[in-house]
Protein backbone atom coordinates (compact mmCIF):
# COMPACT_ATOMS: atom_id res chain seq x y z
CA UNK A 1 0.00 0.00 0.00
CA UNK A 2 1.09 3.54 -0.63
CA UNK A 3 1.80 6.11 2.04
CA UNK A 4 1.20 9.85 2.17
CA UNK A 5 3.85 12.55 1.84
CA UNK A 6 4.14 15.67 4.01
CA UNK A 7 6.47 18.36 2.72
CA UNK A 8 7.21 21.32 5.00
CA UNK A 9 9.47 24.28 4.30
CA UNK A 10 11.48 22.55 1.57
CA UNK A 11 14.28 24.66 0.06
CA UNK A 12 16.73 23.51 -2.60
CA UNK A 13 19.83 24.99 -4.18
CA UNK A 14 22.15 24.38 -7.09
CA UNK A 15 25.35 25.98 -5.86
CA UNK A 16 24.28 29.49 -4.90
CA UNK A 17 21.07 29.50 -6.96
CA UNK A 18 17.99 28.75 -4.95
CA UNK A 19 15.63 26.68 -7.05
CA UNK A 20 12.90 25.86 -4.50
CA UNK A 21 11.46 28.35 -2.02
CA UNK A 22 9.96 26.87 1.14
CA UNK A 23 7.52 24.41 -0.39
CA UNK A 24 4.64 23.05 1.72
CA UNK A 25 2.64 20.24 0.18
CA UNK A 26 0.61 17.28 1.37
CA UNK A 27 0.30 14.31 -0.98
CA UNK A 28 -2.45 11.80 -0.22
CA UNK A 29 -1.71 8.08 -0.12
CA UNK A 30 -2.90 6.00 -3.08
CA UNK A 31 -3.65 8.98 -5.22
CA UNK A 32 -1.98 10.39 -8.30
CA UNK A 33 -0.65 13.89 -7.81
CA UNK A 34 0.63 15.89 -10.76
CA UNK A 35 3.19 18.67 -10.65
CA UNK A 36 2.98 21.12 -13.54
CA UNK A 37 4.67 24.35 -14.49
CA UNK A 38 6.85 25.96 -17.16
CA UNK A 39 10.41 24.82 -17.88
CA UNK A 40 12.83 25.64 -15.10
CA UNK A 41 10.10 26.21 -12.50
CA UNK A 42 11.58 23.63 -10.14
CA UNK A 43 9.08 20.82 -10.62
CA UNK A 44 11.73 18.20 -11.39
CA UNK A 45 13.93 19.49 -8.58
CA UNK A 46 10.95 19.17 -6.28
CA UNK A 47 10.32 15.48 -6.88
CA UNK A 48 14.06 14.75 -6.92
CA UNK A 49 14.14 16.17 -3.40
CA UNK A 50 11.47 13.73 -2.26
CA UNK A 51 13.82 10.72 -2.62
CA UNK A 52 17.07 12.64 -2.13
CA UNK A 53 18.15 12.24 -5.76
CA UNK A 54 18.68 16.01 -5.90
CA UNK A 55 21.83 15.81 -3.77
CA UNK A 56 23.55 13.36 -6.16
CA UNK A 57 24.27 16.35 -8.41
CA UNK A 58 27.53 18.09 -7.43
CA UNK A 59 26.95 21.24 -5.34
CA UNK A 60 23.21 20.62 -5.09
CA UNK A 61 21.62 20.60 -1.63
CA UNK A 62 18.22 20.68 0.01
CA UNK A 63 16.82 21.62 3.42
CA UNK A 64 13.47 21.19 5.03
CA UNK A 65 11.19 18.43 6.18
CA UNK A 66 9.82 15.60 4.06
CA UNK A 67 7.81 12.92 5.80
CA UNK A 68 6.96 9.84 3.72
CA UNK A 69 4.71 7.59 5.77
CA UNK A 70 6.70 6.89 8.93
CA UNK A 71 9.99 7.90 7.34
CA UNK A 72 11.65 11.25 7.99
CA UNK A 73 13.49 11.67 4.66
CA UNK A 74 15.78 14.50 5.82
CA UNK A 75 16.00 13.30 9.42
CA UNK A 76 19.44 13.15 11.02
CA UNK A 77 19.61 9.35 11.01
CA UNK A 78 18.17 8.99 7.53
CA UNK A 79 20.21 7.13 4.88
CA UNK A 80 19.64 8.40 1.32
CA UNK A 81 20.19 4.89 -0.08
CA UNK A 82 17.44 3.49 2.16
CA UNK A 83 15.16 6.42 1.24
CA UNK A 84 15.57 5.69 -2.47
CA UNK A 85 14.89 2.02 -1.93
CA UNK A 86 11.48 2.89 -0.50
CA UNK A 87 10.64 5.66 -2.97
CA UNK A 88 10.88 4.46 -6.56
CA UNK A 89 11.64 6.75 -9.46
CA UNK A 90 10.97 6.71 -13.19
CA UNK A 91 12.94 9.15 -15.33
CA UNK A 92 12.19 11.29 -18.35
CA UNK A 93 14.26 9.25 -20.79
CA UNK A 94 13.92 5.47 -20.59
CA UNK A 95 17.20 4.31 -19.00
CA UNK A 96 17.38 0.51 -18.88
CA UNK A 97 20.76 -0.97 -17.92
CA UNK A 98 22.17 -1.55 -21.42
CA UNK A 99 24.22 -4.68 -20.70
CA UNK A 100 21.45 -6.52 -18.86
CA UNK A 101 18.66 -8.75 -20.10
CA UNK A 102 15.02 -7.84 -19.56
CA UNK A 103 14.96 -10.10 -16.51
CA UNK A 104 18.27 -8.68 -15.29
CA UNK A 105 16.94 -5.14 -15.52
CA UNK A 106 13.85 -5.86 -13.45
CA UNK A 107 15.81 -7.93 -10.93
CA UNK A 108 18.73 -5.45 -10.70
CA UNK A 109 17.41 -3.54 -7.69
CA UNK A 110 16.85 -6.80 -5.81
CA UNK A 111 20.09 -8.53 -6.84
CA UNK A 112 22.34 -5.59 -6.14
CA UNK A 113 20.78 -5.13 -2.73
CA UNK A 114 21.68 -8.67 -1.80
CA UNK A 115 18.39 -10.45 -2.53
CA UNK A 116 19.25 -14.10 -3.24
CA UNK A 117 16.04 -16.16 -3.24
CA UNK A 118 15.79 -17.26 -6.89
CA UNK A 119 12.19 -18.46 -6.80
CA UNK A 120 10.87 -15.37 -5.04
CA UNK A 121 12.86 -13.20 -7.44
CA UNK A 122 11.22 -14.92 -10.44
CA UNK A 123 7.82 -14.19 -8.91
CA UNK A 124 8.65 -10.56 -8.19
CA UNK A 125 9.96 -10.04 -11.72
CA UNK A 126 6.81 -11.54 -13.22
CA UNK A 127 4.54 -9.56 -10.93
CA UNK A 128 6.36 -6.30 -11.66
CA UNK A 129 6.29 -6.85 -15.42
CA UNK A 130 2.57 -7.63 -15.20
CA UNK A 131 1.92 -4.49 -13.16
CA UNK A 132 3.84 -2.49 -15.74
CA UNK A 133 1.73 -4.08 -18.51
CA UNK A 134 4.79 -5.45 -20.26
CA UNK A 135 4.65 -9.15 -19.33
CA UNK A 136 2.72 -10.36 -22.37
CA UNK A 137 5.11 -8.63 -24.76
CA UNK A 138 8.37 -9.90 -23.27
CA UNK A 139 7.64 -13.14 -21.39
CA UNK A 140 9.33 -15.30 -24.05
CA UNK A 141 12.50 -13.18 -24.25
CA UNK A 142 13.17 -12.48 -20.58
CA UNK A 143 16.72 -13.81 -20.64
CA UNK A 144 17.33 -13.68 -24.38
CA UNK A 145 16.94 -10.00 -25.12
CA UNK A 146 18.72 -6.97 -23.75
CA UNK A 147 16.62 -4.26 -22.12
CA UNK A 148 18.04 -1.81 -24.63
CA UNK A 149 16.67 -3.82 -27.57
CA UNK A 150 13.04 -2.96 -26.70
CA UNK A 151 11.17 -0.03 -28.24
CA UNK A 152 11.14 3.30 -26.41
CA UNK A 153 7.69 2.79 -24.92
CA UNK A 154 8.52 -0.76 -23.86
CA UNK A 155 11.77 0.46 -22.32
CA UNK A 156 9.90 2.97 -20.22
CA UNK A 157 7.48 0.30 -18.99
CA UNK A 158 10.52 -1.86 -18.26
CA UNK A 159 11.89 0.99 -16.15
CA UNK A 160 8.57 1.19 -14.32
CA UNK A 161 8.68 -2.58 -13.69
CA UNK A 162 12.26 -2.22 -12.46
CA UNK A 163 11.20 0.49 -10.01
CA UNK A 164 8.22 -1.58 -8.81
CA UNK A 165 10.27 -4.76 -8.26
CA UNK A 166 11.92 -3.36 -5.14
CA UNK A 167 8.40 -2.82 -3.73
CA UNK A 168 8.50 0.90 -3.00
CA UNK A 169 5.73 2.76 -1.15
CA UNK A 170 5.80 5.79 -3.41
CA UNK A 171 6.49 6.07 -7.14
CA UNK A 172 7.93 9.32 -8.47
CA UNK A 173 7.69 9.91 -12.21
CA UNK A 174 9.67 12.69 -13.85
CA UNK A 175 7.94 13.39 -17.19
CA UNK A 176 7.72 9.64 -17.87
CA UNK A 177 6.00 9.99 -21.25
CA UNK A 178 7.62 13.09 -22.70
CA UNK A 179 10.02 11.07 -24.88
CA UNK A 180 7.33 8.67 -26.13
CA UNK A 181 4.90 8.46 -29.02
CA UNK A 182 1.14 8.97 -28.41
CA UNK A 183 0.29 5.24 -28.22
CA UNK A 184 3.04 4.50 -25.72
CA UNK A 185 2.01 7.62 -23.81
CA UNK A 186 -1.58 6.45 -23.46
CA UNK A 187 -0.33 3.04 -22.28
CA UNK A 188 1.78 4.69 -19.60
CA UNK A 189 -1.11 6.90 -18.55
CA UNK A 190 -3.43 3.92 -18.27
CA UNK A 191 -0.77 2.22 -16.21
CA UNK A 192 -0.41 5.19 -13.84
CA UNK A 193 -4.14 5.01 -13.25
CA UNK A 194 -3.84 1.30 -12.31
CA UNK A 195 -0.79 1.83 -10.13
CA UNK A 196 -2.48 4.09 -7.62
CA UNK A 197 -4.28 1.06 -6.15
CA UNK A 198 -0.93 -0.05 -4.77
CA UNK A 199 1.22 3.05 -4.71
CA UNK A 200 1.21 6.76 -4.14
CA UNK A 201 2.20 8.35 -7.43
CA UNK A 202 3.69 11.79 -7.94
CA UNK A 203 4.14 12.72 -11.59
CA UNK A 204 5.89 15.70 -13.11
CA UNK A 205 4.56 16.67 -16.49
CA UNK A 206 4.76 19.61 -18.84
CA UNK A 207 1.69 18.31 -20.61
CA UNK A 208 -1.38 19.81 -18.96
CA UNK A 209 -3.80 17.46 -20.67
CA UNK A 210 -1.83 14.58 -19.20
CA UNK A 211 -2.14 16.04 -15.70
CA UNK A 212 -5.87 16.48 -16.26
CA UNK A 213 -6.22 12.87 -17.46
CA UNK A 214 -4.26 11.01 -14.79
CA UNK A 215 -4.10 13.09 -11.61
CA UNK A 216 -6.62 13.73 -8.84
CA UNK A 217 -4.52 16.54 -7.42
CA UNK A 218 -2.35 19.04 -9.21
CA UNK A 219 0.25 21.48 -7.98
CA UNK A 220 1.35 24.43 -10.09
CA UNK A 221 4.98 25.54 -9.70
CA UNK A 222 6.40 28.85 -10.88
CA UNK A 223 9.97 30.09 -10.33
CA UNK A 224 10.63 27.68 -7.50
CA UNK A 225 7.43 28.31 -5.58
CA UNK A 226 4.26 26.28 -5.26
CA UNK A 227 1.67 28.76 -6.48
CA UNK A 228 -1.45 26.69 -6.17
CA UNK A 229 -2.26 23.16 -5.10
CA UNK A 230 -5.75 21.72 -5.26
CA UNK A 231 -7.97 19.12 -6.84
CA UNK A 232 -7.07 18.79 -10.52
CA UNK A 233 -10.57 19.74 -11.58
CA UNK A 234 -10.43 22.95 -9.55
CA UNK A 235 -7.00 23.88 -10.94
CA UNK A 236 -8.15 23.46 -14.52
CA UNK A 237 -11.60 25.03 -14.22
CA UNK A 238 -11.58 27.68 -11.51
CA UNK A 239 -8.01 28.36 -10.36
CA UNK A 240 -7.70 30.71 -7.44
CA UNK A 241 -4.50 32.36 -8.57
CA UNK A 242 -4.23 34.60 -11.63
CA UNK A 243 -0.81 33.11 -12.54
CA UNK A 244 -2.25 29.58 -12.60
CA UNK A 245 -5.02 30.72 -14.87
CA UNK A 246 -2.55 32.45 -17.20
CA UNK A 247 -0.48 29.28 -17.40
CA UNK A 248 -3.28 26.80 -18.02
CA UNK A 249 -4.88 29.04 -20.60
CA UNK A 250 -1.56 29.16 -22.41
CA UNK A 251 -0.71 32.79 -21.87
CA UNK A 252 2.90 31.87 -20.98
CA UNK A 253 5.18 28.87 -20.52
CA UNK B 1 6.35 25.92 -54.30
CA UNK B 2 9.78 27.42 -54.99
CA UNK B 3 12.04 25.45 -57.32
CA UNK B 4 14.87 25.23 -54.83
CA UNK B 5 12.99 22.85 -52.52
CA UNK B 6 11.64 20.50 -55.20
CA UNK B 7 12.00 16.79 -54.38
CA UNK B 8 15.59 15.71 -54.83
CA UNK B 9 15.80 12.73 -57.15
CA UNK B 10 19.18 10.95 -57.18
CA UNK B 11 20.32 12.50 -60.45
CA UNK B 12 19.89 15.95 -58.92
CA UNK B 13 22.71 15.41 -56.42
CA UNK B 14 25.30 17.92 -57.51
CA UNK B 15 28.55 16.87 -59.10
CA UNK B 16 30.50 18.53 -56.32
CA UNK B 17 28.76 16.47 -53.65
CA UNK B 18 29.39 13.24 -55.52
CA UNK B 19 33.03 14.11 -56.00
CA UNK B 20 33.60 15.00 -52.34
CA UNK B 21 31.73 11.87 -51.24
CA UNK B 22 33.90 9.66 -53.45
CA UNK B 23 36.99 11.56 -52.37
CA UNK B 24 36.31 11.11 -48.66
CA UNK B 25 35.55 7.40 -49.09
CA UNK B 26 38.71 6.86 -51.12
CA UNK B 27 40.75 8.68 -48.52
CA UNK B 28 39.34 6.50 -45.72
CA UNK B 29 40.06 3.30 -47.64
CA UNK B 30 43.59 4.44 -48.44
CA UNK B 31 44.19 5.26 -44.79
CA UNK B 32 43.13 1.74 -43.76
CA UNK B 33 45.41 0.19 -46.36
CA UNK B 34 48.24 2.47 -45.26
CA UNK B 35 47.86 1.19 -41.70
CA UNK B 36 47.33 -2.47 -42.54
CA UNK B 37 50.10 -2.94 -45.10
CA UNK B 38 53.06 -2.47 -42.73
CA UNK B 39 51.31 -4.61 -40.12
CA UNK B 40 50.73 -7.45 -42.57
CA UNK B 41 54.19 -7.02 -44.08
CA UNK B 42 55.83 -7.41 -40.67
CA UNK B 43 53.79 -10.47 -39.88
CA UNK B 44 54.41 -12.12 -43.26
CA UNK B 45 58.12 -11.36 -43.05
CA UNK B 46 58.25 -12.84 -39.53
CA UNK B 47 56.54 -15.99 -40.71
CA UNK B 48 58.87 -16.37 -43.68
CA UNK B 49 62.00 -15.83 -41.60
CA UNK B 50 60.89 -17.59 -38.46
CA UNK B 51 58.65 -20.51 -39.31
CA UNK B 52 61.60 -22.66 -40.46
CA UNK B 53 63.08 -22.66 -36.96
CA UNK B 54 59.84 -23.28 -35.07
CA UNK B 55 59.73 -26.96 -34.20
CA UNK B 56 59.04 -29.14 -31.17
CA UNK B 57 62.56 -28.69 -29.84
CA UNK B 58 62.27 -24.91 -30.09
CA UNK B 59 59.09 -24.97 -28.02
CA UNK B 60 60.23 -27.55 -25.44
CA UNK B 61 64.00 -27.16 -24.93
CA UNK B 62 66.21 -24.58 -23.27
CA UNK B 63 68.95 -22.80 -25.25
CA UNK B 64 72.09 -24.72 -26.22
CA UNK B 65 75.52 -23.15 -25.75
CA UNK B 66 76.90 -21.33 -28.82
CA UNK B 67 78.32 -23.71 -31.36
CA UNK B 68 75.91 -26.51 -30.56
CA UNK B 69 73.00 -26.84 -32.96
CA UNK B 70 69.37 -27.02 -31.79
CA UNK B 71 67.91 -26.02 -28.46
CA UNK B 72 64.92 -23.76 -28.02
CA UNK B 73 63.24 -21.00 -26.06
CA UNK B 74 60.87 -22.97 -23.86
CA UNK B 75 62.21 -21.27 -20.73
CA UNK B 76 61.76 -17.85 -22.32
CA UNK B 77 58.18 -18.62 -23.38
CA UNK B 78 57.31 -19.68 -19.84
CA UNK B 79 59.29 -16.77 -18.40
CA UNK B 80 57.38 -14.25 -20.51
CA UNK B 81 54.13 -15.80 -19.33
CA UNK B 82 55.29 -15.59 -15.73
CA UNK B 83 56.42 -11.96 -15.97
CA UNK B 84 53.23 -10.93 -17.79
CA UNK B 85 51.11 -12.69 -15.17
CA UNK B 86 52.85 -10.71 -12.41
CA UNK B 87 52.51 -7.51 -14.45
CA UNK B 88 48.78 -8.14 -14.95
CA UNK B 89 48.19 -8.93 -11.27
CA UNK B 90 49.74 -5.55 -10.43
CA UNK B 91 48.66 -3.47 -13.42
CA UNK B 92 45.03 -4.51 -13.93
CA UNK B 93 43.59 -3.83 -10.45
CA UNK B 94 45.69 -0.69 -9.95
CA UNK B 95 44.86 0.64 -13.41
CA UNK B 96 41.15 -0.14 -13.29
CA UNK B 97 40.96 1.10 -9.70
CA UNK B 98 42.56 4.43 -10.52
CA UNK B 99 40.37 4.75 -13.60
CA UNK B 100 37.29 4.26 -11.44
CA UNK B 101 38.55 6.84 -8.96
CA UNK B 102 39.26 9.37 -11.70
CA UNK B 103 35.86 8.96 -13.37
CA UNK B 104 33.58 8.64 -10.35
CA UNK B 105 35.34 10.57 -7.57
CA UNK B 106 38.18 12.47 -9.20
CA UNK B 107 36.46 15.64 -10.44
CA UNK B 108 38.77 17.78 -8.28
CA UNK B 109 42.34 19.10 -7.97
CA UNK B 110 43.67 15.80 -6.66
CA UNK B 111 42.09 13.99 -9.60
CA UNK B 112 43.70 16.45 -12.01
CA UNK B 113 47.05 15.79 -10.35
CA UNK B 114 46.66 12.03 -10.79
CA UNK B 115 45.52 12.49 -14.39
CA UNK B 116 48.59 14.62 -15.12
CA UNK B 117 50.88 12.10 -13.40
CA UNK B 118 49.39 9.24 -15.37
CA UNK B 119 49.91 11.07 -18.65
CA UNK B 120 53.52 11.84 -17.74
CA UNK B 121 54.12 8.24 -16.67
CA UNK B 122 52.70 7.11 -19.99
CA UNK B 123 55.36 9.15 -21.75
CA UNK B 124 58.31 8.00 -19.62
CA UNK B 125 60.69 5.88 -21.75
CA UNK B 126 60.39 2.24 -20.77
CA UNK B 127 64.10 1.93 -20.02
CA UNK B 128 63.75 4.63 -17.37
CA UNK B 129 61.08 2.58 -15.65
CA UNK B 130 63.45 -0.38 -15.85
CA UNK B 131 66.20 1.62 -14.13
CA UNK B 132 63.80 2.86 -11.46
CA UNK B 133 62.65 -0.67 -10.64
CA UNK B 134 66.28 -1.81 -10.74
CA UNK B 135 67.27 0.66 -8.05
CA UNK B 136 64.11 0.14 -6.00
CA UNK B 137 63.90 -3.63 -6.03
CA UNK B 138 66.84 -5.33 -7.71
CA UNK B 139 69.53 -3.41 -5.82
CA UNK B 140 67.86 -4.04 -2.49
CA UNK B 141 67.23 -7.72 -3.12
CA UNK B 142 70.70 -8.01 -4.63
CA UNK B 143 69.53 -10.18 -7.53
CA UNK B 144 67.57 -9.92 -10.75
CA UNK B 145 64.14 -11.53 -10.68
CA UNK B 146 60.92 -12.27 -12.55
CA UNK B 147 59.15 -10.32 -9.84
CA UNK B 148 61.04 -7.08 -10.53
CA UNK B 149 60.40 -7.55 -14.28
CA UNK B 150 56.70 -7.98 -13.59
CA UNK B 151 56.67 -4.86 -11.42
CA UNK B 152 58.32 -2.82 -14.18
CA UNK B 153 55.82 -3.97 -16.81
CA UNK B 154 52.92 -3.64 -14.33
CA UNK B 155 53.83 0.00 -13.69
CA UNK B 156 53.84 0.60 -17.43
CA UNK B 157 50.34 -0.86 -17.74
CA UNK B 158 48.76 1.34 -15.05
CA UNK B 159 48.49 4.74 -16.81
CA UNK B 160 47.12 3.29 -20.06
CA UNK B 161 44.51 1.22 -18.26
CA UNK B 162 43.61 4.02 -15.86
CA UNK B 163 43.00 6.57 -18.60
CA UNK B 164 41.11 4.08 -20.78
CA UNK B 165 38.91 3.03 -17.86
CA UNK B 166 38.23 6.66 -16.98
CA UNK B 167 37.26 7.56 -20.56
CA UNK B 168 34.99 4.53 -20.88
CA UNK B 169 33.25 5.19 -17.56
CA UNK B 170 32.69 8.82 -18.52
CA UNK B 171 30.92 7.58 -21.64
CA UNK B 172 28.35 5.74 -19.53
CA UNK B 173 25.34 8.08 -19.56
CA UNK B 174 24.58 9.63 -16.19
CA UNK B 175 20.94 8.55 -16.51
CA UNK B 176 22.13 4.94 -16.12
CA UNK B 177 23.77 5.80 -12.79
CA UNK B 178 20.66 7.71 -11.71
CA UNK B 179 18.53 4.67 -12.50
CA UNK B 180 20.67 2.65 -10.10
CA UNK B 181 20.64 5.30 -7.36
CA UNK B 182 16.88 5.53 -7.78
CA UNK B 183 16.60 1.83 -6.95
CA UNK B 184 18.43 2.36 -3.67
CA UNK B 185 21.66 0.80 -4.87
CA UNK B 186 24.67 2.27 -3.03
CA UNK B 187 27.23 4.27 -5.01
CA UNK B 188 30.05 1.71 -4.74
CA UNK B 189 27.73 -1.04 -5.97
CA UNK B 190 26.46 1.15 -8.79
CA UNK B 191 30.03 1.87 -9.87
CA UNK B 192 31.11 -1.78 -9.90
CA UNK B 193 27.95 -3.56 -11.06
CA UNK B 194 26.34 -0.94 -13.29
CA UNK B 195 28.84 1.63 -14.61
CA UNK B 196 31.86 -0.65 -14.93
CA UNK B 197 29.72 -3.39 -16.42
CA UNK B 198 28.21 -1.01 -18.96
CA UNK B 199 31.70 0.19 -19.88
CA UNK B 200 33.27 -3.28 -19.78
CA UNK B 201 33.83 -3.70 -23.53
CA UNK B 202 35.89 -0.52 -23.69
CA UNK B 203 37.71 -1.19 -20.43
CA UNK B 204 38.72 -4.65 -21.67
CA UNK B 205 40.00 -3.12 -24.91
CA UNK B 206 42.11 -0.70 -22.87
CA UNK B 207 43.50 -3.53 -20.75
CA UNK B 208 44.34 -5.57 -23.84
CA UNK B 209 46.12 -2.62 -25.44
CA UNK B 210 48.21 -2.12 -22.32
CA UNK B 211 48.93 -5.85 -22.07
CA UNK B 212 49.94 -6.17 -25.72
CA UNK B 213 52.14 -3.11 -25.43
CA UNK B 214 54.16 -4.35 -22.45
CA UNK B 215 54.25 -7.96 -23.66
CA UNK B 216 56.86 -7.06 -26.26
CA UNK B 217 58.87 -4.68 -24.04
CA UNK B 218 62.58 -5.45 -23.81
CA UNK B 219 64.25 -2.42 -22.27
CA UNK B 220 62.61 -2.54 -18.81
CA UNK B 221 63.50 -6.23 -18.50
CA UNK B 222 67.21 -5.71 -19.18
CA UNK B 223 67.96 -4.73 -15.57
CA UNK B 224 65.08 -6.53 -13.90
CA UNK B 225 64.27 -10.01 -15.21
CA UNK B 226 67.74 -10.00 -16.82
CA UNK B 227 67.32 -13.23 -18.78
CA UNK B 228 68.42 -16.77 -18.08
CA UNK B 229 69.72 -19.63 -20.23
CA UNK B 230 68.20 -22.26 -17.94
CA UNK B 231 64.84 -23.23 -16.57
CA UNK B 232 63.64 -21.07 -13.73
CA UNK B 233 60.21 -20.85 -12.17
CA UNK B 234 61.27 -19.05 -8.99
CA UNK B 235 59.94 -15.50 -8.86
CA UNK B 236 63.05 -14.18 -7.12
CA UNK B 237 65.58 -15.50 -9.64
CA UNK B 238 66.74 -14.13 -13.00
CA UNK B 239 64.21 -15.22 -15.59
CA UNK B 240 64.28 -15.55 -19.35
CA UNK B 241 61.80 -13.62 -21.49
CA UNK B 242 61.11 -13.96 -25.19
CA UNK B 243 61.84 -10.31 -25.95
CA UNK B 244 65.18 -10.50 -24.10
CA UNK B 245 66.08 -13.73 -25.79
CA UNK B 246 65.28 -12.30 -29.21
CA UNK B 247 67.42 -9.26 -28.42
CA UNK B 248 70.38 -11.36 -27.22
CA UNK B 249 70.21 -13.75 -30.15
CA UNK B 250 69.68 -11.05 -32.77
CA UNK B 251 72.86 -9.15 -31.82
CA UNK B 252 74.92 -12.34 -31.52
CA UNK B 253 77.40 -13.31 -34.24
CA UNK B 254 75.93 -16.81 -34.76
CA UNK B 255 73.81 -17.62 -37.76
CA UNK B 256 71.86 -20.29 -35.92
CA UNK B 257 70.94 -17.82 -33.18
CA UNK B 258 69.73 -15.30 -35.75
CA UNK B 259 67.27 -17.89 -37.06
CA UNK B 260 66.10 -18.62 -33.55
CA UNK B 261 65.64 -14.90 -32.89
CA UNK B 262 63.24 -14.72 -35.84
CA UNK B 263 61.36 -17.73 -34.52
CA UNK B 264 61.21 -16.18 -31.03
CA UNK B 265 59.77 -12.96 -32.42
CA UNK B 266 57.17 -14.93 -34.36
CA UNK B 267 56.16 -16.92 -31.28
CA UNK B 268 55.90 -13.71 -29.22
CA UNK B 269 53.52 -12.11 -31.73
CA UNK B 270 51.44 -15.27 -32.04
CA UNK B 271 51.15 -15.57 -28.26
CA UNK B 272 50.06 -11.93 -27.89
CA UNK B 273 47.45 -12.30 -30.62
CA UNK B 274 46.24 -15.57 -29.06
CA UNK B 275 45.93 -13.99 -25.59
CA UNK B 276 44.02 -10.96 -26.89
CA UNK B 277 41.74 -13.16 -29.01
CA UNK B 278 41.05 -15.51 -26.08
CA UNK B 279 40.03 -12.62 -23.83
CA UNK B 280 37.84 -11.14 -26.59
CA UNK B 281 36.04 -14.44 -27.18
CA UNK B 282 35.42 -15.23 -23.52
CA UNK B 283 34.20 -11.73 -22.69
CA UNK B 284 31.97 -11.34 -25.73
CA UNK B 285 30.18 -14.54 -24.77
CA UNK B 286 28.85 -12.87 -21.62
CA UNK B 287 27.44 -9.84 -23.46
CA UNK B 288 23.78 -9.40 -24.28
CA UNK B 289 22.71 -9.24 -27.88
CA UNK B 290 21.32 -5.93 -29.02
CA UNK B 291 23.10 -4.05 -26.23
Amino acid sequence: MGVGIEVRGLNAWYGKNQSLNSIDMTVLANHVTAVIGPSGCGKSTFIRCLNRMHETIPEARAEGSVQVGEMDVYGSGSDPVEVRRRIGMVFQKPNPFPTMSIYGNVAAGLKLNGFRNRKQMDELVERSLKLAALWEEVKDDLHKKSGASLSGGQQQRLCIARALAVEPEVLLMDEPASALDPISTSKIEELIFQLKQHYTVVIVTHNMQQAARVAEFTGFFLMGSLIEYDKTEKIFTTPADKRTEDYITGRFG
Amino acid sequence: MPDSVSASAPQEVSLWRRVTNQGATTFAVLAVIFVLVPLLAIFVYLVIKGIGSVNLAFLTQTPKPPGEVGGGMANAIVGTGLILAIASVIGLPLGIGSGIYLAEYGRNRFGDLIRFTADVLNGVPSIVIGIAVYSLIVVRQKHFSAFSGGVALGIMMVPTIARATEEMLLMVPNVVREAAYGLGIPKWRTTLSISLRTASAGVITGCMLAFARVAGETAPLLFTAFGNQFWNLKLNQPTAALSLQVFTYAISPYDDWHKQAWAGALILIVLIVAAVAAVRITTSRGMMKGA
